[in-house]
């Protein structure tokens, strides 16, 4: 065969790996000096400003303090003693509304971007998310019939539970079984990857056209709240959502995390991936359940937030390649920070009048997205 | 490593593909599957693959059957290069046949892995596009990196469906090479379904033939391959032509 004159010492292609990767780690470590600062940023921005320093010292008591309380032997060990903020107000401010408003946008990013890359992996399909397999419509159908007919079904069945639990609990309801339907129908038909991105578009219409009815026939003060709630956003955030959320993410992450290698071994086929050792289906069937988990938990508390399942791996693709054991954290640390800046330019650029979140980040993220195609493959990082 | 096939059918939902169809192979033979479209190649090696499930017959490999092995163990031992080949964006060549080392990595990559790696792309003549993305390549160079791919796993049998199909004149010959290479140097077992009878005649240590899902007639080349046999099978009529490189099939009228 003719004989290639390129590269041809006996360690290119180890040179080229290990290259490669420390190039991809720093932009991981990049990418999550810039999610810190715009957690920081975030935590001090607002219709009322508070200053680094008050916030270092709100945190740091919030996390001392019921320490120092549980385990007082620790304080005599490691004395520290800190001020109380300068600002009186700020410790509510934070920690009351704040971080778990932060930590919301951050879980929640973190959830549909890393959802969105294993699901485009799975399906070797880069136009699927939790959104183009029906997962979306849904969700916002299970919301809208929570929110229309709640008062009444809570009202005699269920009278301790609150609207709010119950939008949330028939929003995560639904998204599972849209996936559940999409899955079932594809597996009558082979499994083909064509036809569960096709179940997963009809799901989503049947969906769709509930929505619609419920709209049509709710009193304009549901028609609202449906409004609101298919317009997403961090309003819903609280500690409580936030101690659900975090293990949630966590799990799912690791989860999906420790599938990277078979994920890579997808993209050379269904066929190929078998022959290598894997179980395409069960692999399929565990991924995609425990990505629409990750994202219809964070969907049920925030309601509708697209494009970071979609985008969000799409640029990181363009910028730490296709080894998903550096593309699903790179998702997550993008997907964050997209979420956390847009949330807080959102609540902020107008402030005290706060503007739906997607406005901000469609901007934001599509202009970084068309940046990224002009810019041209040819200086990847990887 | 030796591998039995046992009265092995394989069907598409009620649609039987093949039928029946046993043979045994050698350590260190390259067995060429041919047979006109449709006759079940692609399927009995898909079988062998263990990606369809015969719905009777066994496979041995080695005197253990397939079907009872445990995937990854198959993986190490069955190589398998697809005739319709996949790959996703922003895949690189080097990533691409990195895979074939996947039953042999836990999470991080070893020196040793990467060096497999180099040899298969030498193997191939692709060592210098080892950065290049799968999409800039040439149908002719990806189908060569999926070639290196099932190199750089090191099974003992070797499966290929059709990996002339896409290369021009020049490169079938060398891809042919590479596989008798595999079977007379690193004593590996290749089965490879071609459609270019001249290349099963000079590479092949044995030849299969399938029609319509059964096999015609398994044997050498030179005992199979007749102009006979050629036209109950393909419906062509061919001559043989000898000359100072050998004899070559020139088919002379359908």
């Amino acid at each position: 065969m003719v004989q290639d004159t390129r590269i041809h010492s006996p360690s290119a292609v180890n040179t080229l790996y290990r290259s490669g990767g420390l190039r991809r780690i720093a932009l991981l470590v990049a990418l999550a000096i810039i999610l810190i600062a715009a957690v920081i940023w975030a935590a001090c921005t607002g219709t009322v400003e508070v200053s680094v320093h008050d916030t270092y010292l709100v945190c740091a008591h919030a996390v001392l303090d019921p320490l120092y309380t549980a385990l007082p032997g620790l304080a005599a060990m490691v004395p520290v003693t800190l001020p109380p903020p300068s600002d009186p107000q700020a410790t509510l401010i934070v920690t009351g509304f704040r971080l778990p408003r932060i930590l919301l946008a951050v879980l929640t990013g973190i959830s549909l971007a890393v959802a969105g890359s294993v699901m485009q992996g799975l399906l070797r399909n880069p136009l699927v998310s939790p959104f183009t397999l029906g997962l979306s419509s849904a969700a916002s159908f299970g919301a809208a019939v929570a929110i229309v007919i709640g008062p009444a079904v809570l009202g005699t069945m269920a009278p301790g539970m609150g609207n709010d639990a119950f939008i949330i609990l028939m929003a995560f309801l639904f998204g599972w079984l849209s996936m559940f339907l999409v899955y079932m129908i594809a597996r009558s038909r082979g499994m083909s990857q064509s036809m569960l991105i096709l179940a997963g578009v009809v799901i989503g219409y049947i969906f769709q056209a509930g929505v619609m009815g419920m709209n049509y026939i709710s009193s304009s003060d549901r028609l609202r709240d449906i409004v609101v709630w298919l317009m997403g956003g961090m309003w819903g955030a609280s500690w409580n959502a936030v101690f659900i959320l975090t293990p949630v993410c966590l799990g799912c992450f690791i989860i999906l995390e420790l599938m990277a290698w078979d994920l890579n071994a997808l993209s050379s086929g269904d066929d190929v991936a078998q022959s290598i050792g894997i179980n395409v289906e069960r692999l399929r069937l565990k991924g995609l359940m425990v990505a629409t988990f990750a994202s219809s938990c964070c969907l049920a508390f925030t309601g509708i937030i697209g494009f970071i399942g979609l985008m969000a791996p799409h640029i990181c693709r363009m910028l730490i390649g296709n080894d998903h054991r550096y593309l699903i954290p790179c998702s997550a640390l993008l997907g964050a920070s997209i979420l956390l800046i847009s949330d807080t330019v959102a609540r902020t650029i107008l402030s005290p009048v706060e503007i739906p979140v997607g406005i901000i980040m469609y901007l934001i993220g599509g202009c970084f997205f068309l940046f990224l195609i002009l810019r041209g493959r040819g200086r990847g990082l990887y | 490593m030796e591998l039995v096939l046992d009265t092995i059918t394989t069907a598409y939902g009620n649609t039987v593909a093949v039928e029946d169809v046993s043979f045994t192979v050698l350590p260190g033979q390259v067995v060429a599957l041919i047979g006109p479209n449709g006759s079940g190649k692609s399927t009995l090696i898909k079988t062998i693959a263990t990606i369809l499930k015969p719905l009777r017959g066994s496979i041995t490999i080695d005197g253990l059957d397939i079907a009872r092995m445990h995937p990854i163990d198959l993986a190490s031992r069955i190589g398998y290069v697809p005739q319709q080949y996949t790959y996703t964006l922003y895949s690189t060549v080097m990533e691409t046949v990195l895979l074939g080392r996947r039953p042999y990595i836990k999470w991080s990559v070893s020196d040793e892995e990467l060096s497999r790696v180099q040899r298969a792309l030498e193997a191939v003549d692709m060592a210098g596009s080892a950065g290049r993305f799968m999409d800039q390549l040439s149908g002719g160079e990806r189908q060569k990196v999926f070639i290196a791919r099932a190199l750089a796993q090191e099974p003992a049998l070797y499966l290929f469906d059709e990996p002339t199909s896409a290369l021009d004149i020049r490169h079938q010959l060398g891809v042919m090479e590479t596989l008798r290479i595999l079977g007379t140097s690193r004593g590996a077992t290749v089965i490879v379904a071609l459609h270019d009878l001249n290349l099963a005649y000079r590479y092949a240590d044995r030849v299969v033939i399938m029609d319509q899902g059964r096999l015609v007639a398994a044997g050498k080349p030179q005992d199979v391959l007749t102009p006979d046999c050629i036209r109950s099978v393909y419906g062509v009529e061919t001559v043989f032509v000898t000359n100072e490189h050998g004899e070559f099939i020139l088919p002379v009228r359908g």
